[in-house]
């Protein structure tokens, strides 16, 4: 028999050789209790949450978390079906509703989460003949709808407006093209000149898709994303977003104005064969949606504390993915996997939580330490973060 | 020289730069195996065979390019397309 796990033996020899220096495991941290948005219990210790992507702290939201049991008691567990089939249910349709008047758009499709948005949308807009031509640092989620529709694809190089330009001009002009691009990248939390790319997109004849993932409910007056605040939501074709990250929940979805948008429900395949989310899902996901569109003193202490948090680090003396606080993530770039192993776990000792990230997921084979704040920390929790972060960086030698 | 010859000449300049181990390099050289390039160099690598040529090599075609005569030859496909 030919062990089809063979192949992983690289990745385990690598795991056990980081694990043997007696290293938590970065990837199987358990929380054993979560006290709020930003504070959690692991390992019995009490630590600070600064890596969870919760944005605008909904979790614990009074409203939200009531919204969710009213609707788990008045329509169960669960919808064990398909949206097209029997999952479709009322606080489905509401979301959507929240959802288009969060966007001021016209459609809304709710996916069972934010991967399979992206790859149900992508695989499904852009086919065998069509061209999806995208930021090489996307998500994995883009790659794979890109695979699983069998497009042509095209990489440019990470946010560079002519790369883009160039490669769309060497396109044959009749065909499909799909311009895949992200509010904010991730890993480094960087913002796309999305009003360059989406021009040069448009002038080429393509559609454009953005992923507001990590922008929803904080940038752009009303909260829309990286494509508002730059002025250009109006020319995009379609925003994809996430309900796991500033909704608090999960879920995913696609706002569109195409006026042949609803179709895309019977043609979808991650859309069609696989069960709908939970009644208490979608109520907590609406009501959330609903809240972030007054969300303006938290969205103002959020940008606050990513501001203070960038500045103090910077200060510290720590390598950072960008120069200036562009988003609500900040990435503290590490020497090497090693150092950044080291450095993650001395930050967990000391009660702070923060994402180790490595390659495949990182650009340029980086290790980062990527922290992304929460409108819940308060002043005196991100003083707490920076002292954490200099005695393990000054304890890994990190810092001087 | 052949059409042929020259795009590989040209294609062998193009490496040269890339080619930060000294590594000798022809025809059958693979790029993955005995450059060890990783993506961002491939990425950055491609975007010059790209300009160079003013072609467009799609990650499709990149998945199926392994060696130097390859590419060559892809180029040569692809510029006859035009």
């Amino acid at each position: 028999m030919n062990d089809l796990l063979a192949k992983f033996d690289p990745i385990i020899e690598q795991r056990e050789t980081l694990l043997s220096t007696g290293l938590t495991d970065p990837f199987g941290l358990v929380m054993e209790r979560v006290e709020s948005p930003t504070v959690a219990i692991c390992n019995g210790n009490r630590t600070i949450l600064l890596g969870t992507y919760n944005y605008m702290g909904m979790t614990f939201d009074a409203d939200v978390v009531a919204a969710g049991k009213k609707a788990l008691d008045e329509f169960g567990s669960g919808t064990t079906g398909s949206r097209v089939l029997n999952g479709t249910y009322q606080g489905h349709k509401e979301c959507e509703a929240a959802l288009r008047e969060f966007y001021a758009m016209d459609h809304a499709m709710v996916f069972s989460t934010g991967y399979q948005a992206n790859l149900g949308i992508i695989s499904t807009l852009a086919g065998k003949d069509d061209y999806v031509i995208l930021d090489v640092d996307s998500h994995a989620s883009i790659y794979d709808g890109c695979a699983l529709g069998n497009a042509q694809i095209v990489a440019f190089r990470h946010n560079d407006v002519d790369a883009l330009e160039k490669r769309l001009k060497r396109l044959p002009q009749e065909t499909g093209k799909l311009v895949v691009l992200e509010g904010v990248y991730s890993m480094l939390g960087d913002v796309a000149p999305l009003k360059e790319m989406v021009a040069v997109s448009k002038a080429a004849g393509a559609m454009v898709l953005v992923d507001e993932a990590h922008s929803m409910g904080f940038i752009g007056e009303n909260g829309r994303g990286v494509a508002e605040a730059q002025g250009v939501i109006d020319d995009v074709d379609f925003i994809i977003g996430t309900f796991s990250k500033s909704v608090g929940t999960v879920g995913g979805f696609c706002v569109s104005n195409h006026p042949k948008f609803e179709i895309l429900r019977l043609v979808c395949r991650p859309y069609v064969f696989t069960a709908s989310l939970p009644p208490s899902v979608v109520a907590t996901a609406t009501t959330s949606i609903r809240k972030l569109m007054h969300g303006g003193n938290k969205r103002a202490h959020l940008i606050e504390n990513s501001k203070r948090l960038h500045g103090g680090l910077k200060e510290l003396g720590f390598t950072l993915g960008t120069d200036q606080p562009q988003s609500a993530i900040i990435a503290v770039i590490m020497p090497d996997l090693e150092t950044g192993a080291a450095m993650w776990q001395a930050l967990l000792n000391e009660g702070l939580y923060v994402n180790l990230a490595r390659p495949p997921a990182t650009p340029a084979g980086m290790t980062l330490l990527r922290c992304s704040l929460c409108a819940e920390h308060s002043t005196e929790q991100v003083a707490e973060i920076l002292g954490k972060f200099a005695i393990a960086g000054r304890a890994t030698g990190c810092i001087a | 020289m052949t059409d042929r010859d020259q795009s590989l000449a040209r294609v062998l300049a193009i490496i040269e730069p890339f080619n930060k181990k000294g590594i000798e390099v022809d025809e059958n050289t693979r790029f993955a195996q005995d450059l060890e390039w990783d993506s961002l160099t491939v990425l950055d690598f491609v975007a010059s065979v790209e300009d160079e040529f003013d072609v467009l090599i799609t990650m499709n075609m990149q998945a199926e390019i392994e060696t130097v005569g390859q590419l060559v030859d892809s180029v040569e496909t692809l510029s006859a397309d035009k």
